[in-house]
């Protein structure tokens, strides 16, 4: 099993964090939910978070994105430090720099699906380019379906028009909160391909966080956590290799 | 069952609070209205009940009706029946009373009170036993009189004052020689009271030798029914009524409770409007949870309960919220009632004291109101509430309503509007009083109709609004969007709202061009500079007119003498005028003949005219008061108004057959026209009466103005009521969306709309649904409008719609408002929603 970096990688990094903490309560009742995490994540790349529930996989991922606020330690997108960021700066970063994939889809079901996709330029009062637009739903496969509302469209084909409303503002990272986890098998395996072929055709980043050993499998690098601190990380990993090292946390765990 | 009920109401406390206050505010105004009234109808009654005390028989002058070619007249109680009276066995005395109009200026020269309200009588012998002293002695001859302590309090006059009054024209300038308290109903709302001795009031009310009333006093152990019995007897029958003080007293107090009534009325009309409009909020409120809780109610029926049980779960909870609000309301409606006296006493209206009055009837009404309205409007959302199926629990989609739902909807509302719309255009072609039940009839049909059409319409008209709102970006865009999602929701936040407005801008608009019509007609039809009259109406003295001549500047001058006639068997009213200049000073439309008053040439109304079959050129044959008859001949017939109609003949025709005419107006043209300085000099040549009033055209439209303006005002403070339940409602409505939609919300905040973004969201989102239901109600108010008008019209020809368009533009700028305000809460809300949480919310 390889372990050593990428050399054909590009090395800069997308965002980073430094001596995470994130502590809620005080005191007696004091949950350290991430205990100094410090991890990279480089452009064009594709990094799952495992972990059990409780880890602290989702607050890693909300305080990097910017959806959440941090204790201690530093947390950067692109040169943008976070820590320093108001409310409306945050929320500008988010719209500008960041996309976002949830697992309950999240659409407005008033708009169309294309109204869907650019709502984060419409936002920004931005126009969106033509052509990138048309190459993500190509790439997505929605080009008949952009006039569809959230309700006429099946819950893979939602999370596609999610997929692609993340893509269609060029964010320098992507966020996912358990894609495929409200997805059947097929079409949770589409949405991943999407996501991996952005990776490496579009030279998208993305993290993802899921507790799915299958669609672990699609990224290239896979970020282990336990108990609010990373305890291991894997490259290129496959559905099996994932299994047993889970397999072998939880074993490790109940002898602990 | 209860039990749960009464928990979800506890569970769901902030959400209800917009609809108890809904319910709480129209019950305020029920029960502050029933109190209010009924203290103040007790408090008059009270002190009308004292006012009766000297009274054990009154007896009043029988009229003589009119008969064949004599007019009718009066009865004279005269000092020889007061003699008989007093010695009727029984009575122990009587005195003879003589009332009559008294304006008396303040210090500055400025008539005390209303013209209306200025009240004088006179003091019988050395010590009235009505009126008690204060101080002072009784007042003899003309240069003496008594004011009422209240009046002197509020003018300032002491005993020894000379004081300005007027009785019929010339100015008196008397002493005060004593000061009375009294019981007076009149002088207790504020009016005045000023006494002279008997021959004096009989002389300046023109009553010389005779008395309105005689109040006969018993004897003690003499029932009051005894001594009326004795009186009926030793008077002639037919010439004298008698009552006892008792039912004196008791007919007052009938009467003050039927005007009371009127008021009540009135006032609780507007307390239902608030009502009806809270009940769509309650409505709104009750659908809204029975949809939070599909899955609890769900849960329910699966584990056995059945779909009565639902419903009355649903309607205990009701019944609760209810209570609450009707018990709150009614607290709140008895501070009110305490409140408007109060309001009235400050505003100049003095209202007799008395304790604050709460019937019985006035907390059951209250609470019935309360608790009915809210479960009534509770009955719907229970209903479906149990038509819930025990599947809907084990999934999470919401039943939306179906199409087939809003198609029946629709075809019912555009079937109920387009009949209201009929019956209305209808009824606006009958004539004025006929038109008025079925345009009532058709008005409130189309409201029902635009009603149940509410959410078909809110499409295409907010759509409208699209335009503008694209400029606020996607919060307009999404704004526009969520206000249509639940057409059924908006439409009936919007209702409310639109049926104030409706009101509001048909009163406006009707107002308006009523009060422009009679403006109108007032300019056309006279010509003259001023009009002199009495402030109170009353008759004018004949030296008035004299006077007038001799100021500088007058140019000609007509009475308007009232007589009393008989043409062919019937009565006919007469009005003398002065035939060489009357052309100059009024200027009705000619329909017929020539406008020529002089000698035997009349000239009458076209109305008249048309009823009596007369032409230009027929003869009439006129019986005057003293009996003489004479031939006329109708020169030409003019169209009425308000202030010129009838039989228009020449003073000095009438002169030779009337004692004592009754002059209603003088008018005046001038040299100068309408100046400041010849208003002046014609107030000065009257010797700066404070009875007469000098009027210009201007004044008396502004009069006219004014009156309107009141009355406009009034309505618009009622009807505020209404709007503020609406507004309740929209705050209502938004916070339920906010609520329903915080995962979107959160969202968009994680995708990256700013709080700003979420705010002015929920902002354009209040705004569109108020100006929807704003554009809704102006435009069913211009109708009705309209449509009343078009009765009006049949009876005032001056009559032409007026779109009151800056008025309007108010109403929708204040709609506006509401929403921004209404969204205030909401907003801020939703911009502080936390974003995690409802992001994972399922």
């Amino acid at each position: 099993m390889t372990t050593a970096p990428l050399a054909d990688r590009a090395t800069t990094v997308a965002a980073r964090a430094t001596d995470l903490s994130k502590i809620y309560g005080q005191g007696e009742t004091q949950v350290v939910a991430l205990d100094r995490v410090s991890i990279d994540f480089r452009q064009a790349e594709f990094t799952a978070i495992m972990g059990p529930s409780g880890s602290g996989k989702s607050t890693l991922m909300h305080c990097v994105a910017g959806l959440d606020t941090f204790s201690s330690g530093s947390v950067r997108i692109g040169e943008t430090e976070l820590g320093s960021l108001k409310d409306k700066q945050l929320t500008k970063l988010r719209r500008d720099k960041i996309g976002f994939i949830f697992q309950a889809f999240n659409l407005l079901p008033t708009l169309t699906a294309l109204e869907n996709i650019t709502l984060p330029m419409d936002i920004a009062g931005r126009k969106p380019d033509r052509q990138w637009l048309d190459s993500v739903i190509t790439m997505v496969g929605l080009a008949d379906r952009l006039g569809h509302r959230p309700s006429q469209l099946s819950g893979g084909q939602q999370q596609r028009v999610a997929v692609a409303r993340a893509l269609a503002s060029r964010p320098e990272i992507i966020f996912g909160d358990e894609p495929t986890g409200n997805l059947d098998s097929r079409s949770g395996a589409e949405v991943l391909g999407f996501l991996r072929n952005s990776v490496r055709e579009l030279g998208q980043t993305v993290v993802m966080v899921t507790h799915d050993p299958v669609a672990a499998a699609y990224a290239d690098r896979v970020v282990f956590l336990a108990d609010g601190r990373i305890v291991d990380e894997m490259y290129r990993p496959t559905a099996d290799s994932v299994l047993d090292r889970m397999k072998a946390f939880d074993a490790k765990g109940r002898t602990s | 069952m209860f039990r749960t009920a009464l928990r979800n109401v506890l569970a769901h406390k902030a959400r209800l609070l917009m609809t108890v206050l809904a319910v709480m505010l129209g019950v305020a105004f029920v029960s502050g209205t029933l109190v209010f009234t009924n203290t103040i109808s007790d408090a008059f009654q009270k002190s009308s009940a004292k006012g009766f005390d000297q009274v054990d028989v009154a007896m009043t002058a029988d009229y003589q009706d009119a008969e064949g070619d004599r007019v009718g007249k009066l009865h004279e109680l005269t000092r020889a029946t007061l003699d008989k009276s007093e010695r009727v066995p029984g009575a122990a005395s009587a005195i003879g009373v003589v009332q009559g109009f008294t304006a008396i200026a303040d210090k500055d020269g400025k008539l005390i009170g209303e013209g209306f309200q200025s009240q004088g009588g006179n003091y019988w012998g050395a010590e009235d036993p009505r009126y008690p002293l204060a101080s002072g002695h009784a007042p003899k001859g003309a240069g003496e009189v008594l004011i009422d302590s209240e009046t002197a309090k509020r003018a300032g006059y002491k005993v020894g004052d000379t004081v300005r009054m007027s009785v019929d024209g010339p100015v008196l300038t008397p002493k005060i020689t004593g000061i009375f308290t009294t019981d007076d109903g009149n002088v207790a709302a504020g009016g005045s009271l000023t006494l002279f001795d008997t021959a004096t009031a009989q002389k300046l009310f023109g009553k010389a030798g005779v008395y309105d009333q005689i109040d006969v006093k018993a004897k003690p152990g003499v029932t009051q029914a005894a001594l009326k019995a004795a009186l009926d007897k030793a008077l002639p029958e037919g010439t004298v009524s008698t009552t006892t003080g008792k039912q004196l007293a008791d007919d007052q107090a009938e009467a003050i409770s039927r005007s009371m009534s009127g008021m009540q009325t009135a006032l609780l009309v507007f307390a239902g409007i608030a009502l009806f409009v809270g009940t769509f909020i309650i409505a709104n409120t009750f659908t809204m949870l029975v949809a939070q809780r599909t899955k609890e109610l769900a849960l329910m029926r699966a584990v056995g309960a059945s779909r009565r049980q639902v419903t009355r779960s649903v309607l205990i909870e009701a019944f609760v919220v209810g209570t609450v609000a009707a018990v709150t309301g009614l607290v709140a409606g008895i501070g009110i009632g305490a409140g408007l006296r109060s309001l009235m006493g400050s505003f100049g209206g003095t209202v007799p004291d008395g304790p604050l009055v709460i019937k019985p009837a006035t907390i059951i009404a209250a609470l019935a109101v309360g608790i009915l309205v809210t479960m009534l409007a509770a009955w719907l959302p229970g209903r479906r509430a149990a038509k819930i199926p025990p599947v809907a629990a084990m999934n999470s989609v919401h039943a939306k309503a179906t199409t087939k739902s809003l198609v029946l909807r629709n075809t019912l509302g555009a079937l109920v509007a387009a009949a209201g719309i009929a019956v209305v255009l209808a009824a606006s072609t009958m004539d004025g009083s006929d038109g008025q039940m079925p345009m009532g009839f058709g008005a409130v049909l189309l409201i029902i109709g635009v009603f149940i059409l509410t959410p078909l319409l809110s499409r295409p008209l907010i759509a409208a609004a699209a335009p503008v709102l694209r400029v606020f970006g996607v919060s307009g865009k999404l704004a526009r969007q969520n206000s249509v999602r639940n057409p059924r929701r908006t439409a009936a936040t919007a209702s409310a709202l639109m049926i104030g407005l409706t009101l509001i801008t048909g009163m406006t608009v009707m107002a308006g061009s009523l009060q422009q019509a009679i403006e109108k007609m007032a300019s056309s039809s006279i010509k003259a500079d001023y009009v002199v009259s009495m402030a109170n109406g009353n008759a004018l003295s004949p030296d008035v007119e004299k006077k007038l001549q001799q100021a500088g500047d007058v140019t000609a001058t007509s009475p308007m003498l009232n007589a009393e006639s008989r043409i062919d068997g019937q009565t006919e009213y007469l009005t003398g005028v002065n035939g060489a200049a009357i052309g100059d000073l009024v200027g009705p439309k000619v329909d017929q003949g020539t406008f020529k008053v002089g000698g035997t040439q009349v000239v009458v109304d076209s109305e008249t005219a048309k009823s009596r079959g007369w032409k230009a050129g027929s003869a009439l044959t006129v019986s005057y008061e003293d009996g003489k008859k004479q031939k006329l001949t109708v020169a030409g017939t003019y169209e009425s108004n308000d202030f010129l109609s009838g039989i228009l003949l020449d003073e000095k025709t009438l002169a030779p057959h009337t004692s004592d005419p009754y002059n209603m107006k003088v008018m005046v043209k001038t040299s100068d026209g309408t100046s400041g300085a010849t208003q002046d000099k014609l107030e000065k040549a009257l010797g700066t009466n404070p009875a007469i009033k000098v009027q210009s055209k201007d004044d008396i439209s502004n009069e006219i103005a004014q009156m309107f303006t009141l009355m406009l005002n009034m309505v618009y403070g009622l009807l505020a009521m209404a709007v503020i339940v609406a507004v309740l409602g929209v705050i209502n409505t938004l916070a339920m969306s906010v609520f329903e939609r915080s995962q979107e919300i959160g969202m968009l905040r994680a995708i990256g709309l700013d709080r700003k973004g979420i705010k002015r969201m929920v902002r354009l989102e209040s705004l569109v649904i108020s100006l929807f239901g704003a554009v809704l109600g102006i435009g069913l108010g211009v109708f009705f409008g309209w449509a009343a008008g078009e009765l009006l019209a049949t009876k005032l020809a001056t009559y032409e719609l007026v779109l009151p368009w800056a008025r309007m533009g108010v109403f929708l700028l204040l709609a506006a408002t509401v929403g921004v305000l209404a969204a205030l809460w909401p907003a801020r809300r939703a911009a502080r929603l936390n974003m995690l949480e409802a992001i994972k919310a399922e």
